[in-house]
């Protein structure tokens, strides 16, 4: 068996080999997500079944159903563009073993930041405002994950429960603004002044509501990955979140680290609101995000914290958004469905990498 | 005449406090549990809402408060169940797998309330007051304490009865070992997958319980995300305890009286504070909460942390 093994190594050159090996890796690495959004689909499927539903509707509906025409590709690339962000972000928290739970929270945060720039400031060109815009979102974002961060290294305050109140606290803060101090005067709905023209994200179509917001997510979560992988600051986020007591033993600065991966991770999130008010709205408001942080902590772990994956997983969850809402259209199906399906992705995720180490170790 | 009316306010206020830190008190008592074993379960909001869900469907159907109490526990144990298997059995992180169950509880309970109950509208039968003679005509203190449902009457029994097991019983002693030092439990012969588990089943089932207490004991309906973040604010409360069933107890009734608070004074129309403020005020304090009391001096050692036979 080894000699058979030996030959063939010769025959083929070193790096076919790598990239042979690279793909079957990738293959290995790929089938467990794959796997669990399987189960998840048919979880779903069987849940509208027992309540009466079209349960095949969570393929036909769900999946194919949201690929109309190229409208209906930017609407998913439009929901995916946060759900990018954040899921890469947490990424690279996750990897530092911080677990920020609190990206929805950093989200209206830097919503709030980016209407604070986008509705003042008047007479800028769109090439500085409407970064301006952006920039003020992901500061706004990383400082409100800094609290978060500030509190665990200075306090030991479990930033679990931190950044979930922090959660609570900005959305209430947003109701307060938009129905008090930022309210549109003119409007009966609580809502902010439509932000200056310039402060809009542009759009890459003129007739669609996709804006520029997807390419930088996808650099963005690219950036993030050869951070993580091929920087020496990457390489210590991610021993510290390995073994604290081995990262401080080899001379790294444990309580910076903690703060530079919540700091990034609320950046993104930052960033994801300030696209949903530029990009999007245009204004803010109450309840500018259906749960998009949530979702991106779905999105990082069925990346399996790799930023260059949760590309891929934030599509998915993208396309099972918008899905669920053609459901609900169609079919009547609630479309909190899709919480649901994100649970059980999760879960399964977990269950599937247990099942393929035990399978290793038997191998 | 000032003064009575404060004392009038004040007496509102404490009942209210005490029925608003009820569900606080069956969940983060039933967390203390968990966490006694080694096991933290972020999956508390998500177990706390079909809690309320089983509840309330429960009574919905068969117009029985004690039926839809057993529901709720059986609910939370439900989900317990899944949480034990995932952290314990095949040893997945129990943060993921709490995440993944807060999203599953959230969805749904929406899903099936807004299938089945949402365009009913119709609410359900409570648990009533029932004043305890003699005591509730007392003044102030009778409105406050001896005027509540038997719901609220039981978190005294509940912290009590807790306190009792986790101290004075070997079975207590050794689900403190779990959590402290497995090794030493399972060389001394106990089965550390089974303490955990029912350590996670006492806990699921009462934050079934406390949800259970929203739809039935409080309002009379069901809401998507009725919980509204007590579940994480009960893992606060174990925290600020110090892993104490009594001190649970005590501060639950101080987060209660942040409810209560926000409650009253968002009804004085002199009050001239943004009612947002005081929407915050129980989050904000929790926060405050976690920083006031830093360390994590009294967490048990092994907390969060799945134990491996080999």
């Amino acid at each position: 068996m080894e000699q058979v093994n030996q030959g063939r190594e010769n025959v083929y050159p070193q790096a076919a080999q790598a990239f042979y090996r690279t793909l079957s890796q990738a293959a290995i690495s790929a089938a467990t997500p794959i796997a669990a959004v399987l189960v998840a689909l048919a979880f779903g499927a069987a849940l509208l079944w027992v309540n009466g539903f079209n349960g095949s509707d969570v393929v036909t509906v769900m999946i194919f159903g949201s690929f109309q025409d190229m409208r209906s590709v930017g609407e998913i690339l439009l929901k995916a563009t946060p759900l990018i962000l954040i899921g890469a972000g947490l990424c690279v928290a996750f990897r530092c073993s911080i677990w920020n739970i609190g990206a929805e929270g950093q989200l209206y945060v830097g919503a709030i930041a980016a209407t604070l720039v986008g509705t003042n400031l008047e007479g800028l060109s769109v090439w500085v405002h409407a970064p301006l815009v952006m920039l003020a979102g992901a500061v706004a974002g990383a400082a409100w994950a800094g609290i978060a961060g500030y509190l665990k290294v200075r306090f030991q305050a479990s930033e679990i429960v931190t950044t979930i109140m922090l959660n609570y606290i900005a959305i209430i803060l947003t109701s307060y603004l938009v129905t008090g101090p930022m309210k549109d005067a003119s409007a009966a709905y609580p809502q902010s002044a439509r932000l200056l023209r310039e402060a809009w994200t542009p759009r890459i179509v003129s007739d669609m509501r996709l804006h520029i917001g997807i390419l930088v997510a996808v650099v963005l979560a690219v950036a993030l990955y050869i951070f993580l992988q091929k920087s020496s600051r990457g390489f210590a986020l991610r021993v510290v979140g390995l073994n604290p007591h081995a990262a401080r033993y080899a001379g790294m600065n444990v309580k910076r680290n903690v703060m530079i991966a919540i700091c990034i991770s609320g950046a993104m999130a930052g960033l994801a609101g300030a696209f949903e008010v530029a990009g999007v709205t245009h204004r803010l408001y109450q309840n500018i995000s259906p749960g998009y942080g949530f979702e991106g902590i779905a999105v990082a772990l069925l990346a399996n914290n790799n930023p260059l994956a949760a590309i891929i997983s934030g599509g998915l969850f993208a396309t099972l958004r918008s899905g669920s809402e053609v459901l609900q259209i169609t079919s009547q199906v609630p479309q909190v469905l899709v919480l649901v399906i994100q649970g059980i992705v999760i879960l399964s995720v977990v269950a599937f990498a247990k099942l393929r180490d035990t399978l290793r170790i038997v191998a | 005449m000032d003064d009575m009316m404060l004392l009038t306010f004040l007496a509102t206020l404490a009942g209210a406090a005490w029925r608003l830190a009820t569900p606080l008190i069956f969940a983060s008592i039933g967390e203390i549990f968990s966490e006694r074993a080694g096991v933290l379960n972020i999956g508390l909001e998500g177990t706390m809402l079909v809690g309320a869900f089983c509840g309330f469907a429960t009574a919905f159907a068969t117009d029985s408060v004690l039926l839809g109490l057993i529901a709720g526990i059986a609910g939370g144990m439900v989900f317990g169940l899944i949480f034990a298997f995932f952290t314990i059995t095949i040893k997945a992180d129990q943060i993921v797998v709490g995440a993944a169950l807060n999203l599953l509880g959230l969805g749904l309970t929406a899903f099936l309330f807004r299938t089945y109950y949402v365009s009913t509208g119709k609410g359900i039968e409570i648990a009533q007051p029932i004043n305890i003679p003699w005591l509730s005509d007392l003044p102030f203190i009778g409105e406050a304490f001896f005027r509540q449902n038997l719901i609220v009457y039981s978190t005294i029994l509940v912290t009590i009865l807790a306190a009792l097991v986790l101290y004075r019983t070997s079975f207590g002693l050794t689900l403190r070992a779990v959590g402290e030092h497995p090794r030493a439990a399972d060389v001394a012969g106990r089965n550390v997958a089974a303490y955990r588990y029912s350590a996670v089943l006492v806990g699921t089932g009462l934050a079934g319980l406390g949800g259970a207490f929203l739809t039935l004991g409080h309002s009379n309906q069901f809401v998507e995300g009725i919980t509204s973040g007590r579940g994480f604010i009960a893992l606060a409360v174990v925290v600020f305890a110090r892993w104490s069933p009594i001190g649970a107890f005590f501060v639950s009734l101080l987060f209660g009286l942040f409810y209560a608070l926000q409650l009253m004074l968002q009804a004085q129309a002199s009050i001239v504070v943004p009612y947002q403020l005081l929407q915050a005020l129980p989050y904000i304090m929790t926060i405050i909460t976690l920083v006031v009391v830093r360390g994590k001096g009294a967490a048990p050692s092994k907390l969060g942390q799945p134990y491996d036979m080999r």
